[in-house]
């Protein structure tokens, strides 16, 4: 790097002691940036000096003309007040992206690797980023949130802002940010879950399965759950990966789970719970399926715990599983391995004998009713419609048979899906199906608003599926950038532009540098404890953390 | 003339100094996959690898004994994902290994099963590029890149590579 030509003219560039201060310049072109974006290495070649002539305050700017990658320095002599602010001056559009889970990341990720000069900023509603990465991956499956690593390497490009504990839709409406951005980005997700709407499902001891994962996981919204564990055998209606997590954390022995990120009183409440069995229930047969076979066979091999399956279920299937395709082969393969009793080894068969625990699939079985104790206190049981199967394979569908049966327990997680729900009037939404209209992630009608993730294509998939949808919009929004579709607009644009609005409301944007230090006290408490972390709870805590 | 200016005015030194400093000390996020981008310290632990894009382009790399072939690729952005950092919770680093080597690697486990089936245009050859380590056995072998990494169609659409 030729420093020598930080100097033009035969004059002094700098003067004084060099200190750097960010912060936010009133001058209508520059930026609030983060500390470590001056420390970004620079180019000088033909820069022009600049200096006001007020005594005591000589501001010396530095631009270097490439274009594109013009930065300024503004450096006040006066001691003790030395700032430096690093500023792009060719405005790069500023985009905004509503969500920091997997989704807000990977499109954020795309748009800053194919776009040299857009300004992202990810809008979060809580103090803390990534979404059901830290909110819904079960915490026995931590190499699944290594992909932190990459949304923390997103973060920490110069030209990407975090702004946590902003609630879109109430701290700033949608039609405040498309003035402040030149393109917005839902990638909000769904928090909500789906509903059977029977009757009984508001007695005690039924929970969504997505509250129960909260609980577990540390959000804030579920931390008071106290889900009702003294009962033997607990039913899970639904038969995806967030049944077989559910099922999983009920019966994994306390040894392995008090070692991982599981929360405090999840750890505590799972140490007296008497579940012993699980029946986990779905509407279909064995071929409709929607878990996968490394969750499966997790399952199977779980410690002190007996697979309880009717081979009677899965009658006839050795023949069809030949002409299946390989992933839906290999689990029913799985499926029917599992379910002929006694177990493969004698060695296994003793295990399986001596086990303390079940866990149970059933078939072709629909909730009518939730039924309750007597004293109406709490569930007692589930009235379950009888099925079969009309069609076959993936669309093959459930026709009641008018049978009905019920099924004893004393908890009821309901796990049939999540659910998205409108952020703002003025973003359109499809009810029926949950998500926002769009094309290719560009949402219908609207120029300059684009959506990702699960409220775009609805709340299935992992995280990689979502990684190749937020790449879909990030292109989207690329190509109308650079296309001309959008029209970035000059003067005060982004997160200077919504910033003063949310001061005006007392509201705090929790920056990256600041999740940092909740994060460092997250794993500090958890080391103490022989956990990867011990989280923080409550919203009001972390923001004390961040502002410390 | 840099030395010249760095001594008359010290001002100038400490201001390179801070620059040089920070910028060497840019913080890269938890990094594994060091181990590959050591460059290979005599010939004989060379083990010569070639990637081929989507599009047919060759990548010749010289590699070396003990790359893991996914790690690998990153050094040198070669666009195979790596979502779970190699720990067998995604399929985004699936490549299809060139016939005449596929015996030389080291059977599939279980786990890198379950993981591959999620993985769309499976193919016979199809393996985990992260499970893979190269030894001089593998000198000269060929992956190549299958045209996406995740088909989200569950219908069986393929979308237009992009």
């Amino acid at each position: 790097m030729d420093v020598k030509t930080g100097y033009v003219a035969g004059r002094l560039a700098f003067r004084g002691v060099l200190c750097r201060i960010s912060g936010i310049s009133t001058a209508a072109h520059c930026h609030a940036v983060k500390k470590h974006s001056c420390e970004t290495v620079f180019k000088f070649s033909q820069r022009s000096l600049y200096q006001t002539s007020t005594p005591g305050q000589h501001r010396w700017f530095c631009h270097n003309s490439t274009p594109g990658q013009h930065r300024w320095f503004c450096h006040t002599a006066t001691p003790s007040q030395h700032r430096w602010f690093c500023h792009t001056s060719t405005p790069g559009p500023h985009v905004c992206i509503v969500g920091s889970g997997p989704a807000g990341f990977y499109t954020a990720q795309h748009i800053l690797k194919n776009h040299k000069t857009a300004r992202v900023d990810i809008y979060e509603k809580l103090p803390v980023p990534f979404g059901l990465v830290r909110f819904g991956v079960a915490p026995d499956h931590p190499e699944v949130k290594n992909v932190i690593n990459t949304f923390t390497n997103t973060a920490s490009n110069e030209r990407c802002s975090f702004l946590g504990n902003v609630t879109v839709g109430r701290d700033v409406t949608v039609a405040e940010l498309r003035q402040a951005y030149d393109a917005v980005i839902m990638s909000y997700g769904a928090d909500a879950d789906k509903e059977f709407g029977i009757p009984g499902e508001d007695l005690s001891g039924v929970y969504s399965a997505r509250a129960f994962v909260g609980w577990y996981n540390g959000l804030p919204q579920d931390k008071h759950l106290a889900p009702m564990l003294d009962t033997d055998t607990a039913v899970v209606l639904g038969q995806g990966n967030v049944a077989l997590d559910v099922a999983r954390i009920l019966l994994t022995p306390l040894s392995i789970l008090k070692i991982t990120d599981i929360t405090d009183h999840a750890a505590a409440a799972l140490e007296t719970s008497q579940v012993k069995t699980v029946y986990i229930v779905g509407r279909r047969g064995p071929l409709q399926t929607a878990f996968t076979i490394k969750e499966l066979r997790e399952m199977t091999k779980l410690p002190d715990c007996r697979p309880l399956l009717d081979p009677a279920d899965f009658a006839g299937l050795e023949d069809k599983v030949k002409s299946l395709q390989r992933p839906r082969k290999r689990l029913t393969e799985l499926l029917i391995k599992t379910a002929q009793t006694g177990g493969a080894t004698a060695q296994e068969a003793q295990r399986l004998a001596q086990a303390t625990k079940e866990w149970g699939l059933k078939f072709l079985r629909s909730p009518l009713e939730i039924l309750s104790s007597e004293d109406g206190s709490r569930v007692s049981g589930i009235r379950l419609g009888v099925n079969q199967l009309e069609g076959s394979d993936s669309s093959a569908r459930a026709v009641p048979t008018g049978e009905t049966e019920v099924l004893s327990c004393g908890l009821v997680l309901r796990s049939i899906g999540y659910k998205s729900e409108p952020i703002d009037d003025t973003v359109p939404f499809d009810s029926q199906k949950g998500v926002i209209p769009n094309e290719a992630g560009r949402v219908t009608g609207c120029k300059g608003l684009y959506c990702s993730g699960w409220v775009r294509r609805g709340p299935t998939g992992v995280i990689l599926t979502t990684m190749t949808d937020g790449f879909e919009t990030g292109k989207a929004v690329v190509d109308d950038l650079t296309t001309g579709i959008l029209q970035p607009v000059g003067g005060v644009r982004g997160q200077e532009w919504i910033q003063p609005l949310l001061q005006k409301k007392g509201i705090q944007a929790v920056t990256f540098e600041d999740w940092n230090k909740i994060d460092s006290e997250e794993m500090m408490r958890g080391e103490k404890v022989g956990k990867p972390r011990e989280k923080i709870l409550d919203v009001k805590e972390m923001l004390q953390v961040a502002q410390s | 003339m840099a030395a010249a200016i760095r001594t008359k005015f010290p001002v100038l030194r400490r201001f390179s100094q801070v620059i040089f400093a920070s910028f060497s000390s840019v913080s890269s996020p938890l990094r594994h996959g060091d181990y590959e981008y050591q460059d290979p310290k005599s010939e004989d632990e060379i083990v010569n690898i070639t990637y081929v894009q989507k599009d047919g382009e060759r990548i010749p790399i010289r590699g070396k004994v003990g790359d893991n072939v996914m790690y690998l690729a990153h050094r040198y952005d070669i666009p195979i994902e790596g979502a779970c950092e190699a720990s067998l919770a995604c399929c985004t680093c699936h490549v299809y290994v060139h016939d005449d080597y596929s015996d030389r690697i080291q059977e599939a486990t279980e786990e890198e099963e379950d993981m591959l089936d999620m993985a769309p245009f499976l193919k016979e050859s199809s393996r985990l590029s992260c499970q893979i380590t190269l030894s001089k056995d593998l000198d000269g072998i060929e992956v190549t890149l299958p045209q996406a990494t995740r088909n989200f169609y569950v219908d069986g659409h393929v979308p237009e590579p992009h």
